[in-house]
């Protein structure tokens, strides 16, 4: 168990060298910084974002609530936080647009009750809650979170967002009206079809790929002010986006018509959120400086793999849980030494007889 | 009779090898994903159990301490190729359906756990009635987290009884939640989760009659009070 305390005491970035880290100071400036994501990823994709947002956050508030009661806490103080509805937000973003308010449902009742309140709440959740249920979504109910709407923009028909949001959409009508992310679209290209091929036919609605990629440049725009007001440090999302790079730019080179170009990997996917927002989490992500460039390196180079080998198409919500559950192992090895103390002693020292 | 009923609720209840001993867990996490499997697997492993131990209580003058465990193992196999045999042959669906977790029963520690540590040390009545009284705690669980996993994943209950019951099962399907499907609960991530959660359950259960009991104020009326003299 010592092992799990070493990633208890949150370090949340170079400013709480000075100043200590407030938790709400903090989820409020996290909150900010994804209103340009948002505004970006509403105009592109519509009303439906912004359902998924309202519904995630209502319910992150509510079942925190609800799940502080249970367990006989204070709810004022913890609810002001905004942790919850950072999680309902985070959650209200990755999911397909318009999605459906049971799905919504689920998920954020994996979020907070079972990933952050079974696990002892605020700072003991070792895993990322609205990855956690954004993983349970993608295994459960692989139609739903595969079928994203085509940039349509705002022009779209506020009923028709209703409708699929209220769950009262057939199947077919919603297969007519969605299609896949690019990501999902060039992953089931085929063997037989060259990437130039595959993008020469246009395989996607149009536009689809320049949204995406506004949608990342406004998220990297989030985090960029996240990092210059210090409420993140550099080393997760750097280390990230950089082993990620590093690893498309190995395999595009080594076979540029059956791997997707780094700059595909990089801005029509999840990877600038996952890097800013997500691995970030201060909870749940290593402490150390040295814990977080391997944490985000491991992440990064995870996402890529499980992208080119894997069965699902994205893979930064897997690869986030993933290393979760190594940061207790990160940060016991990458501890920093204190001043003037001697080296730590770490891991399995044989006894003294053993020696002679 | 008060051993009977010691062996009874050990097994069932308060030693449970799948609640408590957490032993088995690898059928009890991969098969419960309906009602038809849970039974299939634990009546098997119900019938193993029973003559293992039964087997082993009989020859334990014989067998010298040295080599037990792997006489006890040679014992379970027999058994359980008996079980896998009984099963190709009456229940064939089920059997390719359960596959390889038939032959592994042999690996379930529960079985070899009990053949070690009671069957082999008592007389054969107690220990082939500790036998049953485990198989039956152990497909017990397996059968309730079956049915929980089947109603969550799929909303049915007892669909593919035929399978194990032949033709007359064949209207006993309940369908609860009609078009639904929540495949997390189908595939093995949902067997630790409802697992943990008929665990808590357990110890929730514990808790409130160790609450209860304490609650029963103690009887004092006879205890004798002194009110006379000076009390230091």
């Amino acid at each position: 168990m010592s092992m799990m305390h070493a990633s208890s005491h949150a370090d949340t970035g170079l400013a709480s060298r000075t100043t200590p880290p407030d938790t709400t100071r903090l989820m409020r400036w996290v909150l900010l910084a994804m209103l340009p994501g948002i505004g970006v990823m509403t105009l592109h994709f519509g009303i439906g974002v912004l359902t998924n947002i309202l519904l995630a956050g209502l319910l992150g508030m509510g079942l925190e609530a609800l799940m502080l009661r249970l367990r006989k806490r204070s709810i004022r103080p913890t609810l002001n936080d905004h942790s919850a509805l950072l999680s309902g937000v985070l959650l209200g973003v990755s999911l397909p647009p318009a999605s459906p308010w049971w799905l919504i449902g689920v998920g954020m009742i994996a979020a907070i009750v079972v990933a952050k309140h079974l696990y002892g709440g605020l700072g003991h959740n070792p895993f990322n809650p609205a990855m956690v249920g954004y993983a349970l979504l993608l295994v459960s109910f692989p139609t739903q979170m595969t079928l994203w709407s085509p940039p349509t923009g705002m022009g779209e028909d506020f009923s028709t967002a209703l409708r699929q949001f209220m769950g009262m959409m057939s199947a077919a009508e919603l297969d007519a009206l969605s299609g896949a992310t690019p990501l999902d679209a060039f992953k089931h290209k085929g063997e037989a079809l060259m990437a130039s091929e595959f993008w020469a036919a246009n395989p996607l609605p149009s536009g689809t790929l320049l949204a995406w990629q506004h949608v990342a440049l406004a998220w990297l725009a989030g985090g960029m002010l996240l990092l210059y007001k210090r409420i993140i440090s550099w080393h997760i999302p750097l280390a990230m986006l950089g082993s990620m790079l590093a690893l498309s730019t190995l395999l595009y080179a080594g076979d540029p018509s059956h791997h997707g170009s780094p700059s595909f990997h990089l801005l029509t996917s999840g990877a600038m959120l996952g890097a800013f927002f997500i691995a970030t989490d201060p909870v749940s992500a290593a402490t150390s400086r040295k814990g977080k460039l391997i944490y985000g390196a491991a992440i990064g180079l995870l996402v890529i793999l499980l992208r080119t080998y894997g069965a699902y198409p994205d893979a930064v919500a897997f690869s986030v849980l993933l290393m979760n559950l190594a940061v207790p192992l990160l940060d016991y090895y990458s501890d920093p030494r204190p001043m003037g103390h001697p080296a730590p002693v770490r891991g399995y020292q044989p006894p003294p007889e053993d020696r002679s | 009779m008060s051993q009977f009923n010691d062996l009874a609720r050990n097994g069932l209840w308060s030693n449970n090898p799948a609640l408590v001993q957490l032993l088995g867990l690898c059928p009890l996490l991969a098969v419960t994903n309906s009602v038809v499997n849970a039974l299939g697997l634990g009546l098997a492993t119900l019938l193993v159990l029973v003559g293992a131990s039964t087997t082993v209580s009989l020859i334990r003058h014989q067998v010298p301490a040295s080599v037990r465990l792997p006489a006890f193992v040679m014992i379970i196999a027999a058994f359980v190729t008996c079980a896998e045999l009984l099963m190709a042959a009456y229940t064939y669906a089920l059997y390719q359906i359960l596959g390889i977790f038939i032959p592994l029963i042999v690996t379930n520690c529960a079985i070899l756990g009990r053949a070690d540590a009671f069957a082999s040390r008592n007389p054969v009545l107690p220990a082939a009635t500790d036998g049953l009284m485990m198989g039956l705690g152990f497909a017990v669980v397996l059968v309730v987290l079956g049915a929980l996993r089947e109603v969550l994943g799929q909303g049915t209950l007892f669909s593919g009884m035929p399978l194990l019951f032949g033709p007359m099962a064949t209207g006993w399907e309940l369908t609860l939640i009609a078009d639904y499907q929540f495949l997390f609960f189908v595939l093995p991530p949902g067997a630790f989760f409802v697992t943990g959660l008929l665990i808590a359950g357990k110890n929730l259960l514990d808790e409130r009659g160790r609450k209860r009991r304490q609650a029963v104020p103690s009887k004092r009326s006879d205890r004798r009070v002194r009110v006379t003299g000076t009390i230091k």
